[in-house]
């Protein structure tokens, strides 16, 4: 029954994915090198991290939408209510993709088909996958758009992308995904294309609907501020694996990966004066040339000759919350208290 | 749309009141004359030349002939050929104008059957064996002149195999009906393909290049990510978008392609408007090169028109400015 919270039941389960990329000069990218979570129904889980972590290469794998012949997943399971989506032929894929899962792309404009009416283009997935005819899609278009706050949406079915603004856009965006009932909707950056006033409205719409829906989402973003303001959850994202997966509220109150340290601690915040945004030295690695043991190691402030031997494990350092750093194999040092100091004094 | 259409017709009336001056200037400055030819041989009195020459108007200033020019052509009157027994030269075009226009349509319509199943085919399954090959035609049919093809067709299909005749546009007198038809078809094969050959490999490439663009655009991954099948991803909302600069470009094209025909037309002694515009021009019978000049350059700026009206029907981008 829809509307009914139906909490901690997980939707999606992906476990030890591995999506490499081959190169031209044949060195292969790991942009998702062993990557597990689960999706909770009902929840929004962000993934965060700096541009090249490997975001947008997770949410496409479980689209199943790599670039073929040079993306590949090689290893893994992603599991949607139990069913395995690796294992699915190309046809049931495609039952899968805008029917269960609904996706929104960060450049709004760019991902409608400038040649097709808006209400042609929401339609498509419900004569599709709903077997609707013709009149009663574009009915339910114009529906779906009312629903994603755009009121004048018998004129709005008749326009083309252009003709409409980027927050216009992104809704009729969000409408498209939402338009066949999906039970995971995955987002990858979808205001960063937009103006600061309008991030806010599109970001609570998504959450409203993800209510009335009882459906999950997966907010990509770099941005630590849309984390905060729409997920319950958050897994931080870095050189293709994740480092640290908790609650909202934990990790902002408690942050253990010294990366992710580092990113809160580059976010502004009007409450502390600091004289220069702190921010991590260096570069992400490329995905082809990762170091050998901890990926963060050359950036890491507290890195100690352990860490360049292996990759550390993820693991659970307390309730419900994971890092992958061998400073919390026994709990014994926190990078944090540092950072602290610096912002209170 | 009208605005659009409306608005690009008004744009349409200068420019060809443009190439007319252009066409009349040409034929007005070119040296000679058709009684040039006569001044060498001393049985002709020279004043007599002068007053022929007074009787054709050759001696009146430019502004005068200009206009007198402008307002016949106004009337459909293009001036009588100083050749074809003083034919006039409407009469002329008219009677070599469709057999011109069979063979420009019968090589669009080649350049269309072949270039687009094959381009598309070269966009779903680049580096394929078929690709490689249509890369190597593309090389050949744009390295080899138009002539030359033409002489190498002759050569294998009309020569050696006999398939097809090398010369005219119809073999017998007194055919009709289907006979006719499938006289004049067989008669188009050979000059068509030639006259087609350059296009077809610009457009297969073309039509390659522009869908394998589109393909790797963001809105082809939201329509899979909505979970379109194959089908409509490639035929509906791919080619779509990647035929707009096609199009576009086939206008051009198709008012090119009057005047493309003048050496295909030479090389296979085909009766149309190119070997007519050859005849004249080695007769010096300026009005008919200046009618065909006239008539080249006006199917140009309509071939033009058609590509700015094709371009806004097929991308609503420009039709709502
Ligand atoms: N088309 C591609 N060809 C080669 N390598 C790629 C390609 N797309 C992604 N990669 C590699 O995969 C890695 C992860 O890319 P991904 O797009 O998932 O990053 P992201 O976290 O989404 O970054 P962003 O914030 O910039 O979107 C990159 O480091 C890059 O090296
Ligand atoms: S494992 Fe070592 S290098 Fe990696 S984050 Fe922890 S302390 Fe830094
Ligand atoms: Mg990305």
């Amino acid at each position: 029954m829809r509307g009914v919270y139906m909490k901690n039941e997980p939707l999606l389960e992906v476990n030890g994915l591995k999506t490499y990329i081959t190169l031209e000069n044949k060195k292969q990218a790991k942009a998702v090198d062993g990557v597990d979570f689960v999706i909770h129904k009902g929840e929004t889980t962000a993934l965060v991290g700096e541009s090249g972590s490997g975001k947008s290469m997770t949410s496409m794998s479980i689209m199943r939408l790599i670039p073929e012949p040079s993306g590949k997943i090689v290893e893994g399971s992603i599991k949607l209510e139990g069913k395995e989506l690796l294992k699915l032929s190309e046809k049931q894929m495609e039952k899968v993709r805008g029917n269960e899962i609904g996706m929104i792309f960060q450049d709004p404009h760019s991902s409608l088909n400038p040649v097709f009416t808006i209400g042609m283009q929401i339609a498509e997935p419900l004569r599709k996958h709903k077997k609707m005819k013709k009149k009663e899609a574009y009915k339910k278009a114009v529906e779906l758009l009312v629903m994603a706050g755009l009121p004048n949406a018998d004129q709005i079915v008749k326009m083309y992308p252009h003709q409409l603004s980027g927050g216009m856009v992104q809704r009729v965006v969000i409408a498209i995904a939402m338009s066949c009932d999906p039970k995971l909707i995955i987002a990858d950056e979808p205001t960063t294309a937009l103006d600061v006033t309008i991030q806010s409205q599109i970001l609570g719409l998504m959450t409203e609907l993800k209510d009335q829906t009882n459906s999950a989402v997966l907010m990509i973003t770099h941005d630590i501020g849309v984390v905060s303001e729409a997920a319950d959850k958050v897994m931080v994202m870095y050189g293709g694996q994740i480092v640290e997966k908790a609650s909202v509220k934990e990790l902002f109150r408690n942050p253990k990966h010294p990366y992710t340290i580092g990113l809160l601690a580059s976010v502004p915040r009007i409450e502390v004066e600091q004289e220069r945004l702190e921010s991590i030295q260096g570069t992400v690695p490329p995905s082809h040339a990762f170091p050998k043991g901890c990926r963060f190691a050359p950036r890491c402030k507290h890195a100690i000759e352990a860490c360049t031997k292996t990759v550390p494990e993820l693991i659970e350092s307390s309730n419900d919350h994971e890092v992958r750093c061998i400073l919390y194999r026994g709990e014994e040092t926190r990078p944090c208290d540092n950072h602290e100091q610096r912002n209170t004094n | 749309m009208y605005i659009y259409v409306i608005r690009r017709i008004l744009l349409f009336i200068p420019m060809l009141i443009a190439v007319s001056f252009i066409v009349f200037m040409l034929a007005f400055i070119a040296p000679g004359d058709p009684l040039t030819g006569e001044r060498i041989d001393p049985a002709v009195d020279a004043e007599v030349l002068d007053q022929r020459r007074e009787a054709l108007g050759i001696n009146d200033p430019f502004y005068v002939q200009y206009f007198d020019w402008l307002g016949s052509v106004a009337k459909g009157e293009l001036g009588n050929s100083i050749n074809y027994n003083s034919r006039t030269v409407e009469g002329l075009i008219l009677s070599r104008i469709d057999n011109t226009l069979y063979l420009s349509v019968f090589s669009l319509l080649f350049t269309i059957i072949v270039a687009l199943p094959i381009g598309i085919y070269s966009a779903r399954k680049p580096y394929s064996l078929l690709d490689y090959g249509a890369t190597t035609f593309a090389f050949l049919g744009l390295a080899i002149p138009n002539f030359f093809a033409g002489l190498l067709l002759i050569y294998v299909f009309a020569f050696q195999l006999g398939w097809f005749p090398s010369q005219g546009s119809v073999s017998t007198v007194g055919l009709s009906g289907f006979d006719y038809f499938f006289d004049k078809i067989r008669h188009l094969i050979l000059p068509g393909t030639t006259l087609g050959l350059a296009s077809t490999a610009i457009y297969m490439r073309y039509i390659r290049s522009e869908m394998l663009d589109v393909m790797t655009s963001d809105f082809i991954r939201a329509v899979k990510a909505k979970g379109m099948g194959n089908r409509s991803v490639l035929y509906k909302h791919t080619l779509r978008n990647a035929l707009i600069p096609v199009i576009t470009l086939l206008g051009f094209e198709f008012g090119m392609l009057l005047s493309g025909a003048v050496i295909t037309e030479a090389v296979f002694n085909y009766p149309g408007l190119g070997t007519l515009f050859l005849d004249s021009i080695i007769n010096r019978d300026y009005p008919v090169i200046m009618g065909i000049n006239l008539i080249l350059s006006v199917t140009i700026l309509v071939g033009n028109l058609l590509a700015d009206i094709c371009y806004a029907v097929v991308d609503p981008r420009i039709r709502y400015d």
